[in-house]
């Protein structure tokens, strides 16, 4: 349903007089089949938002190409906006106008008739459970709701792919919660969809697929137990009040660590047997008079998955 | 889609949200209706004119197409507000016509100004001026051409800039030679020679002498359809240049 190979964008800037361009996309490659859901996932400025521009026409590629529902984006742009749905990272909604009239609005930018567009708004009212606001002004919509008028919006033309940018970010946990929610029953219309997001449990929790982008490129493509199972064997964290750099010289390098990553007071062990290896790790530590704060063992998490790849942790940066 | 219903869609929309929020109209005219209580008679002293119906045939056709002017010049900033909403980025994805994105809303301050118009010249005729009426209707067409010209243009410069910081002195520092240059507040037939001739590179100039004209029902002069033409073109200028800009607003 979406075909992307080698897409590519480079911005010229101006930076103090200095002309110098930048690879916000250095020929990303992915496809998601029909009724799939792609998680873009990557930290801020790794190139997820113009991906998703490119493919929805507000971008042009400089490079590679991309068939969105059977149609060209390079060379009809205008078929790949009539199959799709896109919502945009900041939202969309205009503040004095209703959600009824917004939807409308947007149903009608589709070609189609007032009679249409309003049958088609109320039914989507309907199935979104909008019904208590659908008449109230947008402003003084709650962040959750205000969001779900937004992925309303997007699927008003009934598209055949939905792009969702970034569609939890900047609500409160409620609202995260909320939109989770209505993305999980996205599946139900049978859309195929693309998500950007730089939540790790988002990722986990919505897409069949995950694509992991950084610094312009796709470091890592697959299902996210796909993905975890790539970062072998279990995952053990220790905290320290001090005494880290004392136990890195103690555990680098010892015979049961496979790899070894620090950051904010805490040491990331990866290791083949988490309970078999954590009586060691204590026994050594012991030995060089250093006890750890806390001590964890768990699975590889995506975020795991990401270090290793990108070599940092997501958050960060 | 056709162009054509694409702008009507936007239009109606944008006339909805204005009919809402009308203190805007209101607010667009209280400068011109002082202007013209205020001022005009004086004016007619200065220039040493017979009557206030005088003074006024000289003075409301500079505040017709003032009007026009400045309800174009500032709507970059709603075009701006609209932006930040992500009003603008949704509609971008739709089939619509990218040109009536920016004409439904120019559209729009036509309709503003010409309500405007009427109602200035309605408070003119109450206070003697004596008009022409197909003169005035030319006299409308032109002043709807300044506005799609130049809220044509400030859309475009505000979609291209794409901050208020920037957008507000670029707008200030256009509207004064603007307004000053074209013979609006006096006629330029009182300028020194270099002035006029400065005056006549300023499209609002020949505006302003074309409804000048037309007012006094004088249409068959060659000023009313160098007015109609010259601001034809800026008009069409100002609509490629926006409707370019539309796209490049998303990065």
């Amino acid at each position: 349903m979406i075909e992307v190979r080698g897409l590519r964008k480079t911005y010229k800037l101006r930076i103090g007089g200095q002309k110098t361009s930048v690879d916000a996309v250095k020929g990303v490659t992915f496809s998601v089949p029909q009724g799939g859901v792609l998680g873009l996932l990557g930290s801020n400025g790794a190139g997820k938002t113009t991906t998703m521009r490119m493919l929805t026409t507000l971008i042009r590629p400089d490079g590679g190409e991309a068939t969105i529902a059977g149609a060209d984006l390079i060379r009809d742009p205008g078929r790949v906006r009539r199959q799709i749905g896109y919502v945009a990272q900041g939202g969309s909604t205009w503040d004095e106008a209703t959600v009824r009239e917004e939807l409308l609005m947007h149903a009608r930018m589709y070609g189609l008739s007032k009679a249409e567009a309003q049958t088609r708004v109320a039914r989507t009212v309907d199935a979104f459970g909008m019904t208590a606001y659908a008449d109230r002004r947008c402003r003084t919509l709650s962040g959750g709701q205000r969001r779900r008028a937004d992925i309303a919006m997007g699927l008003i033309n009934e598209p055949r792919v939905l792009f969702l940018d970034e569609p939890t970010a900047s609500l409160d946990p409620a609202g995260r919660i909320e939109i989770r929610d209505q993305v999980r029953a996205l599946r139900e219309f049978g859309v195929t969809v693309l998500i950007t997001t730089h939540y790790l449990e988002e990722a986990d929790a919505l897409c069949d697929r995950i694509a992991i982008v950084d610094k312009g490129s796709v470091v890592a493509d697959g299902t996210p137990a796909e993905l975890k199972s790539e970062v072998a064997g279990d995952v053990v964290t220790l905290g320290f009040d001090g005494g880290l750099d004392a136990a890195v010289k103690v555990l680098d390098g010892a015979p049961y660590v496979n790899a070894l990553r620090t950051g904010e007071d805490k040491l990331r062990l990866n290791v083949s047997s988490g309970s078999r290896t954590v009586p060691a790790i204590l026994r050594d530590l012991e030995a060089a008079g250093i006890t750890p704060a806390t001590i964890e063992v768990h699975r590889p998490t995506l975020d795991d998955v990401f270090r290793a790849r990108a070599g940092r942790p997501l958050q960060e940066s | 889609m056709a162009v054509l219903q694409g702008i009507w869609l936007v239009l109606h929309r944008q006339l909805i949200q204005l009919i809402r929020n009308p203190v805007w109209i209101l607010v667009g005219i209280l400068d011109p209706v002082l202007l013209l209580l205020l001022y005009a008679p004086l004016l007619r002293q200065a220039l040493g004119l017979g009557s206030n119906g005088e003074a006024y045939a000289t003075f409301v056709p500079g505040l017709l197409v003032m009007i026009a002017a400045l309800g174009g010049l500032f709507q970059g900033f709603v075009m701006l507000t609209e932006l930040r909403a992500g009003v603008i980025e949704r509609s971008l994805v739709t089939p619509i016509p990218r040109v009536s994105l920016l004409l439904g809303r120019c559209l729009r301050d036509v309709v503003v100004v010409l309500w405007q118009a009427v109602i200035l010249t309605l408070l003119a005729l109450l206070f003697g001026l004596h008009i022409h009426v197909v003169g005035t209707l030319v006299s409308y067409a032109v002043v709807a051409l300044v506005v799609l010209a130049i809220s044509a243009f400030s859309n475009g410069l505000a979609l291209s800039v794409r901050n208020d910081a920037s957008l507000t002195p670029m707008l200030n520092s256009l509207s004064q030679p603007l307004v000053l240059l074209s013979g609006i507040l006096l006629p330029m037939a009182l300028a020194p020679l270099w002035l006029r001739d400065i005056s006549r590179w300023n499209p609002l100039s020949w505006a302003v002498d074309a409804v000048r004209a037309a007012f006094a029902g004088r249409i068959g002069d060659d000023i009313v359809w160098q007015g109609l033409v010259i601001m034809g073109a800026a008009a069409l200028l100002g609509l490629v240049y926006g409707t370019r800009q539309i796209p490049r607003s998303v990065r």
